[in-house]
C-alpha cells in the first residue's frame, strides 16, 4: 500500500467525524418547534367569522384581496403576544395592513387587551373555538401569515415578530409582494 | 408485630402482585376525552387515529396523550369527521394539508421522505458491498501468496 493511500485511509475517519459534527451543528441550530407550513403558495383557507369589535359583521378570506396583508393570530391570554404587540403597533403605524385572528379567547378579555395595549388591526376575526384557526394550521400563538395581494399565502412567521424578524424577513417579503403587484 | 415478621419474606412477592394489579387495570382513556362513540367500529378507528397523530404543541406526544388545547381541538375534529363518514385516509389528508407531514408520527412515503424511508437500506447495501470487496480482495491475495495468511 502506497504512503498516499495509507494517509487517505487515516483521513477517512476524520472526514466522517467532520460530517457528523456538521450534521449535529445544523441539528442544534434547527428549531424543531418551527414546523414549515404546507399552506405557503396556496390561497387563504375559506372562512367566515364574526368580527371581534363588530359581532354583527363577518370577516371572510376576501378581506385579503387588494394589497399585501399580515394575518396575525393572537389571544389575550398569550404572554408572548404582549411583547409582540409593540412591533405590530409600529408596523401598523408604517401603513402595513394587519388583520387579526383572536384565537380561543373571550371577547371581553380580548377587547380589554386592545384597550390596554392599542389596536394595530384593521379588522379582527373572532374564533373562540379555534375551528377556523385549524384550517390555517395554527398550533400556537403568536403566528403571522403574510398574504399577497391576491389572497395567496406567501410566508408564515411562527413565534413573535421581533424587530429583527421584521427587518430580516417581513419587510423584504412585503416589498417583493408590493412590487409583484405592479406586474400582476 | 408477628404479622409483619411472617409477611416479611413475602414482601417482594406482595410488591410484585401490587404492581401487576396496577398494570392490569384497563388503560387510561385519552386525557380530557369525550365519551366513546356509540359505534364501536368508529370508536376503534378513532382510538387508532389519535395514537398516530402528533400534537404540535408538545411534539413528542400523540394527541391521545396530550393535554394541550390544540390536541383537544384535533381530537374533536377527528370525531366530527368520523361521524360524517370520512375515511382514515381523508382524515389524515385533512391534517397533513394543514400541518404538514410532521403531524403524522409515521410519515408517508413520497418524494420528500424517500431518503428517510429507503436511506438506511441503501447504506446497508453499500456496507455489504464494501465488506464483500474487502473479503474478495483478501481471498485473492491469499491465493496468490498462501504463506501470508499464516505468517
Amino acid at each position: 500500500m502506497s504512503a498516499v493511500r495509507t494517509r487517505l485511509l487515516f483521513a477517512l475517519p476524520l472526514a466522517l467525524i467532520g460530517t457528523l459534527v456538521l450534521i449535529g451543528w445544523i441539528g442544534l441550530k434547527h428549531n424543531p418547534s418551527r414546523v414549515p407550513s404546507p399552506l405557503i403558495g396556496k390561497p387563504a383557507p375559506v372562512f367566515s367569522l364574526p368580527r371581534l369589535r363588530h359581532p354583527a359583521l363577518r370577516l371572510t378570506e376576501r378581506v385579503f384581496r387588494g394589497r399585501p396583508t399580515l394575518f396575525n393570530v393572537w389571544a389575550s391570554w398569550c404572554v408572548t403576544c404582549v411583547a409582540e404587540h409593540r412591533v405590530l403597533m409600529s408596523l401598523a403605524g408604517r401603513g402595513v395592513r394587519i388583520i387579526g385572528l383572536d384565537y380561543q379567547d373571550h371577547r371581553r378579555a380580548a377587547l380589554a387587551f386592545l384597550h390596554r395595549y392599542g389596536n394595530p388591526y384593521r379588522a379582527i376575526a373572532y374564533d373562540p373555538r379555534g375551528i377556523s384557526a385549524m384550517n390555517w394550521g395554527v398550533y400556537g400563538t403568536p403566528e403571522t401569515f403574510v398574504l399577497g395581494p391576491h389572497g395567496v399565502i406567501r410566508g408564515k412567521i411562527i413565534g413573535p415578530l421581533t424587530r429583527r424578524v421584521v427587518r430580516r424577513r417581513l419587510l423584504p417579503l412585503l416589498r417583493r409582494l408590493s412590487s409583484s403587484r405592479a406586474r400582476a | 408485630m408477628t404479622v409483619t415478621r411472617v409477611l416479611r419474606p413475602f414482601s417482594a412477592l406482595l410488591a410484585l402482585l401490587a404492581l401487576t394489579t396496577v398494570l392490569a387495570l384497563p388503560r387510561a382513556r385519552a386525557v380530557g376525552s369525550s365519551p366513546p362513540l356509540a359505534n364501536p367500529v368508529l370508536e376503534a378507528r378513532y382510538q387508532h387515529l389519535i395514537e398516530e397523530v402528533r400534537c404540535l404543541q408538545c411534539q413528542d406526544l400523540n394527541i391521545a396523550n396530550s393535554p394541550a388545547p390544540l390536541a383537544t381541538l384535533m381530537r374533536q375534529q377527528i370525531r366530527r369527521m368520523l361521524l360524517r363518514g370520512e375515511s382514515n385516509r381523508a382524515i389524515k389528508h385533512y391534517l397533513v394539508a394543514r400541518y404538514g407531514d410532521f403531524v403524522l408520527f409515521k410519515p408517508p412515503v413520497d418524494r420528500e421522505t424517500f431518503a428517510l424511508w429507503w436511506g438506511p437500506f441503501v447504506l446497508l447495501v453499500l456496507g455489504v458491498l464494501v465488506l464483500l470487496t474487502i473479503i474478495v480482495r483478501r481471498a485473492r491475495r491469499d491465493a496468490r501468496d498462501p504463506l501470508r495468511s499464516t505468517e
